[in-house]
């Protein structure tokens, strides 16, 4: 069986952004990029089934600028076998990436796609849901464990009440949440192989795909400041502050 | 046009963060549309046409409706959407799994989270965890949206008069199946209804040791919450976590207990109107946040905590 994952490579979780001072958007240059946390958590799953045997083969992709080779190069020192980068300089948005993954899959026939519940940049939390739609597959958002049989497929989700389990039959698109897996480390023979690995390009006109953004950012702020706080002594001042300072309890 | 708001409701119920859709709503045309798609939700129905504001009430009702299952309700609301001018739903789990769908059938952009609303076609919503506001303009036919419930009021949940309207089912996709649900049994509100929130991090050690704040919960009236770090070490259940890709909240007041603040902890509380830390850390980043702090071992000041408040 043939898995898809799709990696998008974001500002690094550990740094704090900043907001431009003409706010046109958050200062990306000179900042450490990585791939984003629940797509590492998709390419990892995608590894383990490999390795149970249920998978044999897995494509990582990546849409954006150039410079997402990096971030597929990682997925390849990881695991992954080979790799598409579908290159353009435009912001890509959810509704984009979903449209460019459909054609993919048109041509590499997957029976599984597995993509992060949400990018920590954007944090839209659509893309796989927008995929499984446009290929009117069955969807399983925020997945915290995936079993396979065959050609069905149980997933464990993570919902607001706690968590509940649904099944299909494949193939489907699944997008991977905290705790479906703890993603290894990459190491440096793992590196070093995954340079030789299979890294195609391609344009998304090639795949006749129309990446326009949708939604035009007018501008980006920083967030209101919360006023200092005070430093109690002790549980005493702290309830006399709660009780006739803040009046709350 | 009119708005539709897709209901979140448990069939009997119209969940709390219904109300404040509502309200976003109402900042975009006062002609709103509520649908209640379920199986035996004629209780919520009537409970969504109460709502204060609400003009009309859709009720679908159907079996392949019970489990709100993506693939089923996604296909409802395109077959009802081209109607709309808006189409809203909360940003929570449930709202969350359904509405790109909807988008990518309509060959829309789905505008997510928005925590502010400037005019018909430009939104405000978070971004990089809260780090950073953007204001965006969608220039689509139709704008669907998930709404942070937080940033708005809740509409009043009686004083609404609205005419109940049956609509009929989709056909049913029969992609997926509902096996089961697992869900926290709980006596304590819900985390993103409730007042006051106590939240446990890593600093508690063990799941055995939340029954502190437990008690401390219990002696306000209000929810228990985790950090993320609590989460994975398995101290409590998923649906505990606050956070960026957890739950979002902003309850009147919420005591941080053990959490050091981590800006995807940050993402999900710092909203809340006056927030509690205790940590012996004293340079943990959630005292940065903090409306009132506490240096101190958790496990002295939470029960000495809970103990003045039974005096």
């Amino acid at each position: 069986m043939k898995v898809l994952v799709a990696v998008k490579r974001v500002i690094d979780a550990n740094i704090k952004v900043r907001v431009k001072s003409d706010g046109s958007g958050v200062e990306t240059a000179n900042v450490k990029m990585a791939m984003n946390p629940f797509d590492e958590i998709g390419v990892e799953e995608a590894i383990r089934l490999k390795e149970a045997g249920t998978v044999s083969e897995i494509v990582a992709v990546s849409v954006g600028a150039q410079q997402c080779q990096e971030t597929l190069r990682t997925a390849l020192a990881m695991g992954a076998d080979r790799a598409i980068l579908v290159e353009t300089a435009v912001e890509v948005q959810p509704l984009a990436v979903a449209k460019v993954l459909k054609a993919i899959v048109a041509r590499e026939n997957p029976q599984l796609v597995i993509v992060g519940k949400q990018a920590i940049d954007d944090d839209c939390n659509q893309t796989g849901q927008m995929l499984a739609a446009l290929l009117n597959w069955p969807q399983a958002a925020s997945a915290s464990k995936i079993t396979l049989s065959g050609d069905k497929a149980e997933v464990k989700r993570e919902i607001d009440g706690g968590l509940e389990t649904v099944a299909f039959k494949l193939p489907a698109v699944v997008t991977a949440d905290l705790r479906l897996n703890e993603p290894r480390y990459v190491t440096l023979p793992n590196i070093m192989k995954a340079k030789k690995k299979p890294l195609e390009t391609i344009k998304p006109d090639a795949l006749g795909v129309d990446v326009a953004p949708r939604l035009t950012t007018l501008k980006v702020q920083d967030p209101p400041k919360r006023s200092a706080g005070v430093k109690v002594a002790d549980v005493q001042e702290l309830l006399h502050k709660l009780k006739n300072e803040a009046r709350i309890i | 046009m009119s708005v539709l708001v897709i209901a979140e409701h448990d069939n009997k119920a119209v969940k709390p963060s219904t109300l404040n859709t509502v309200t976003a709503a109402a900042k975009i045309d006062k002609d709103i549309h509520l649908l209640v798609a379920g199986h035996d939700c004629a209780a919520a129905a009537q409970a969504a046409a109460k709502i204060a504001g609400a003009a009309k009430v859709l009720h679908a009702d159907a079996p392949h409706y019970g489990g709100q299952l993506a693939e089923n309700v996604a296909a409802l609301v395109v077959s009802l959407a081209e109607r709309y001018s808006h189409v809203l739903v909360p940003a929570t789990g449930f709202g969350k799994n359904f509405m790109p769908r909807v988008a990518a059938l309509l060959d829309v952009a789905q505008i997510s989270d928005i925590s502010g609303i400037e005019s018909a076609d430009t939104f405000v919503r978070p971004i990089y965890a809260g780090n950073a506001l953007a204001t965006v303009q969608s220039k689509d036919r139709i704008k669907v949206i998930t709404v942070r419930a937080t940033a708005f009021d809740p509409a009043a949940a009686e004083g609404g008069s609205a005419s109940i309207e049956q609509v009929t089912a989709a056909a049913d996709p029969g992609l997926t199946r509902l096996l089961g649900q697992e869900l926290t049994k709980s006596a304590r509100p819900e985390l993103t209804a409730a007042r006051i929130i106590v939240s446990g991090g890593r600093g508690m050690g063990s799941g055995d040791n939340f029954k502190i704040l437990e008690a401390l919960a219990d002696k306000l009236g209000a929810a228990v919450g985790a950090s993320r770090a609590a989460v994975d070490s398995g101290f409590v259940p998923n649906d505990y976590q606050v956070g960026q890709t957890g739950k979002i909240v902003a309850p009147d007041l919420y005591i941080a207990v053990g959490i050091s603040g981590a800006i995807q902890h940050l993402a999900g509380m710092k909203d809340s109107k006056v927030i509690v830390a205790i940590n012996k850390d004293a340079e943990a980043p959630i005292f940065q946040v903090a409306s009132y702090w506490l240096v101190e071992d958790l496990f002295k000041a939470v029960p000495e905590l809970t103990q003045e408040l039974g005096k």
